[in-house]
């Protein structure tokens, strides 16, 4: 099992989310768009991405597909599937109520 | 992905793991190219195997691919000790067959329901009665008048079948055609509505198929005598056989699976019980089974209570014509219980007859099959041993103790699955064997063995369990490895000895109770075979006549003639029926008038000379002359004149018995003649009467018979070479007369012993392996210890020990085993034989004769198996074990 990385649970929700944005990104991408996207405050590491990648994968959240680059390479691409915009969908509010809770407290401590 | 894809993967493992090494390796590349420094992109993934590991789960079933991983492991583990292997998997194949060939046997005789509608809510009615000796007798053959009155007393409440025993008659398809055999049963109009069958061709027999007595021919078929006589030839509808005296019309062909209602015998005809005219009305003829099938809701209880009530009042009323009968044997008539039996297997004799025979063999399959679990567990033990460092690396880097279990487990899965597969195929081939040896060949056991659902689901279940026994206990022994014991080499070596000395108890206890009841049976065969008959069988044969029309005595004794002029005849005789075919007449006798005794005596019709051909003994008096046709002549036998004359020479004096219309018989004693066995071999010998075959008939004339056998002595010692020489003789003597079945006396005696035979047999075939097996298990255990103790033996021997002591330190934890798997053994027997009494005969399990014979044999065989180790140890050089150690 992976183990929990920084974003605490929030992983599959940024991958989703970026997925959903830009279609057929590769690994690589995915972390980069992550990066950049937060302002260079979140940064995923490889060894939590992967995994993340395979396991939404194998929930059918998103799939894969592998192309061949001009250099000869393969590389593959990852897409959101209906089920992992639904997935997305319900990931999201959940953050949402999350994170306002966490303001909530922070508001009134 | 879906669950498929990651079974699927679960095959595809290395080009899995390819596929996400490209993954990570694009995406270093594409860091690269983005300018992040190589090495720390590298860095960044940490250990890239972790991460392989890791996704390879998500995108897989992790305990599938790591059965797969170890299934492969223990498949190059057997391939490694090739002879090991095989040895192991032939003799669990060995126990897997026996074990489900006696399965297969059980589940089609006692088990296995009828394919009728609702078997469940078939009963079949049956009677029990204590008889002298306090020994409960059963019964269930019913007469006509009684099941009518029955009928009409359970109304709607049930429906009541009358279902004959089957019978393999004779018929013939064309007027001048030959003789076949056929197994026909007289059924009711409503058996097969009542059963839910469906016809393949044609109709089948309905209610008003069975109404008038005699005079509605009508015959249905079945699926298998249709394809095996007609080759399903659709014609074969109204086309008509001749049986007995009846021209019979098919009229269909029944279901497909429809066997009758006797495990053992498959019923080819099946015709209304109309067509026993002579017995409808008669109300003392006993011919077939009521079956009940209870309406809805009913209580079977219910309906046994009116049929006893009803049977009660019918046969106290059918006593009242008993006039020949013993006043003691009438008090409270009828003493007989009525039942109704669950007979949703149907019912037949030879399901009492093999019901503890068959569980005898099958206990003694599970045995062979356990002696051969627990050789390939000392087996697996002894392998474990050798690969304790193995196992103590695998814990050391991080299996767990389940994943070795599995490894172990998985190796004996293997065992278990190639045994299950040769085991069947031995299966296949033994229990249609063993099916063909239950009756005498002229009439050998039918019985439907499918290999279905059942059969593969015990198969399964029992390779599972050959797996886990075979397997667990040393699979849970290597799993405990302490690792840094094992590696230093220290492991205890007593604690797998153990084990494996606790099995070699087991199994020689196991293999003393085969070994104990297999010479109980071949004893009781040999005392059965030996028995003294009382004339001799040799070169003898049974021509079992019919005469068509019914011919005179007159006739008979010209075929007789006839046959005397053959070549190659010795005598020729005349009987009712041969001497222990089963067939019997008996009448109560009673001695100047005095009221009749209720010892039953033997009738039976022979002509003169009977005595001489059959070579039995005449003591006193003279045998019939040709001209004798006095029907009150009689040749008794010493039994007779120690039953009724105190043991005195009965020649010359008389006896009488009285007649069904009451009136009374006189019988002048014109001769004394030697015992012999009438009906069954296991009966204590009872009087027995010999009246002339062409004694007149009670008005003074002659009757004429229709059935009768020539008992023929040949000069050849093969009796069966003459037999269609004599068959076409007879025939040509006389147009009438048709010879319906020839044996020779041989087969007729060993009819007797057909049970006991088989047995014998297969209990002698289980003794062996047992004994081979157990044999070899010994053997490999002593070897295992004398290796695993060479150092030891060597320095003792450097020491000075003498061969003797060397043998002794070697043999007598093994010995002590033996010692006490033997004695468990003893117990073991004591008990089985109090479940197989009736299957033994003149043969007491606690004569110790019994009793030594078998631990002789093992103690030899143990001798034998240890001879070899025994001597290796002797043999061991102290030097050489001392230098290499």
């Amino acid at each position: 099992m992976p183990k929990p990385d920084s974003l605490q649970g929030s992983l599959d929700l940024l991958v989703l989310k970026i997925l959903s944005r830009q279609p057929r990104l590769h690994g690589y991408a995915i972390m980069t768009a992550i990066q950049a996207r937060s302002g260079e405050v979140l940064r995923v590491e490889e060894g939590s991405l992967y995994p993340a990648l395979h396991r939404m994968e194998e929930a059918g959240w998103i799939r894969a597909e592998w192309i061949t680059k001009d250099n000869g390479r393969r590389s593959r691409l990852y897409e959101v599937t209906p089920e992992g915009k639904k997935q997305l969908a319900t990931e999201e509010s959940r953050w949402l109520a999350v994170t306002a809770a966490v303001n909530r407290v922070l508001r009134t401590v | 992905m879906s669950l498929w894809s990651r079974v699927v993967n679960v095959y595809r493992g290395d080009r899995l793991s390819r596929e996400i090494d490209e993954e990570l390796q694009s995406h270093i590349e594409e860091a690269i190219a983005q300018g992040r420094d190589p090495a720390e992109a590298r860095r960044a993934f940490g250990a890239a195997l972790r991460l392989r590991e890791e996704s390879r789960d998500f995108r897989l079933i992790p305990w599938l691919d790591s059965l797969r991983a170890d299934a492969i492991f223990g498949w190059r583990q057997l391939k490694k000790n090739k002879v090991a292997s095989a040895a192991a998997i032939l003799s669990l194949a060995l126990g897997i067959g026996a074990c489900t060939g006696a399965f297969r046997l059980i589940d089609a005789l006692l088990l296995r329901p009828l394919p009728i509608s609702q078997p469940e809510r078939l009963y079949v009615v049956s009677f029990a009665e204590t008889d002298r000796d306090g020994k409960l007798e059963k019964f269930d053959s019913c007469s006509y008048p009684m099941f009518g009155e029955w009928r009409k007393v359970v109304g709607t409440q049930a429906e009541l079948l009358a279902i004959s025993y089957t019978e393999r008659t004779d018929l013939t398809y064309a007027a001048d055609g030959e003789m076949e055999k056929a197994v026909r049963q007289f059924v009711s109009g409503s058996m097969f509505s009542s059963f839910g069958l469906q016809p393949a061709l044609g109709r089948l027999l309905v209610p008003s198929d069975d109404l008038t007595p005699g005079k509605q021919p009508y015959a249905v078929i079945s699926y298998g005598y249709w394809t095996r006589r007609f080759g399903q030839d659709p014609r074969v509808i109204g086309r008509s056989f001749r049986m007995g005296n009846d021209l019979y019309k098919i009229v269909g062909v029944s279901e497909k699976g429809f066997t009758g209602v006797e495990p053992g015998t498959v019923t080819d005809i099946f015709v209304p019980t109309m067509m026993v005219a002579g017995s409808i009305g008669n109300s003392n003829s006993f011919w077939f089974r009521t079956f009940v099938r209870p309406g809805l809701g009913v209580a079977p209880e219910t309906l046994r209570s009116k049929l006893y009530a009803s049977y009660r009042a019918f046969e106290q009323e059918r006593a009242k014509g008993f006039t020949n009968f013993p006043r003691s044997l009438l008090e409270g008539y009828p003493r007989t219980t009525l039942s109704l039996q669950p007979a949703a297997s149907g019912i037949s004799s030879m399901q009492g007859d093999y019901c503890v025979s068959l569980a005898v063999l099958a206990v003694m399959a599970a045995l062979l099959l356990l002696i051969a679990c627990a050789n390939v567990a000392n087996l697996m033990a002894g392998q474990a041993a050798a690969r304790t460092r193995e196992m103590a690396l695998r814990v050391s880097i991080g299996a767990g103790r389940g994943r070795l279990v599995q490894l172990v487990l998985l190796e004996s899965a293997w065992l278990a699955f190639l045994a299950a597969v040769i085991g069947s195929a031995f299966a296949w081939w033994s229990a249609p064997l063993i099916v063909n040896m239950i009756n005498p060949p002229d009439n050998p056991a039918r019985l439907a063995l499918p290999a279905d659902w059942r059969v593969v689901t015990f198969g399964f279940a029992l390779s599972i369990c050959v797996m886990l026994l075979s397997g667990l206990a040393p699979a849970l022994r290597a799993s405990s490895v302490h690792p840094a014991g094992a590696l230093k080499g220290g492991a205890d070596p007593r604690a797998r000895r153990r084990l494996m000395h606790a099995l070699i108890a087991v199994q020689t206890a196991f293999c003393f109770l085969v070994l104990f009841v297999s010479i109980l049976f071949v004893a009781t065969f040999d005392r059965l075979a030996n028995q003294r008959v009382g004339f001799v069988a040799q070169r003898l044969l049974s021509l079992e006549t019919f005469a068509q029309p019914a011919q005179s005595a007159t006739y008979w004794n010209q075929v007789a003639d006839h046959l005397r002029t053959v070549p190659g005849v010795e005598s020729v005789a005349l009987a009712g029926w041969p001497l222990m075919s089963g067939t019997m007449s008996n009448n109560f006798v009673s001695i100047n008038g005095a009221p009749p005794t209720d010892t039953l005596a033997f009738f039976l019709r022979v002509s003169p000379g009977w005595i001489n051909t059959m070579k039995i003994p005449l003591i006193a008096g003279r045998d019939f002359l040709p001209s004798e046709t006095d029907p009150g002549l009689a040749i008794v036998n010493q039994s007779f004149a120690k039953q009724y004359f105190g043991g005195e020479n009965p020649v010359g004096k008389s006896f009488e018995i009285v007649g069904a219309a009451g009136h009374w018989t006189y019988f002048a004693i014109l001769g004394l003649a030697g015992d012999v066995i009438y009906r069954d071999l296991r009966e204590p010998i009872l009087p027995q009467v010999y009246v002339p075959f062409a004694s007149l008939g009670a008005r003074g004339v002659a009757e004429p018979r229709n059935w009768a056998t020539f008992m023929v002595r040949t000069s050849s010692s093969d009796p069966l070479a003459m037999a269609s020489t004599l068959s076409s003789e007879v025939s040509r003597a006389r147009s009438e007369f048709r010879v319906s079945n020839v044996r020779t006396q041989i087969e007729i005696d060993q009819s007797h012993t057909v049970r006991e035979r088989l047995l014998a047999r297969l209990a002698f075939f289980f003794t062996l392996v047992s004994l081979l097996l157990a044999g070899v298990g010994l053997y490999g255990v002593l070897d295992y210890s004398v290796l695993q103790r060479r150092k030891e033996i060597g320095i003792r021997m450097a020491l000075g020990a003498l061969a003797g002591e060397v043998t002794w330190r070697v043999i007598t934890d093994v010995c002590s085993m033996v010692l006490i798997g033997a004695g468990a053994g003893v117990v073991l027997g004591f008990i089985a034989a109090r479940y197989i009494r009736a299957l033994l005969y003149q043969v007491r399990p606690t004569d110790p004769a019994m009793l030594a014979l078998p631990s002789l044999i093992i103690f030899a065989v143990s001798v034998l198996a240890s001879l070899v180790p025994v001597i290796r140890a002797v043999r061991t050089d102290p030097a050489t074990v001392v230098r290499t150690e």
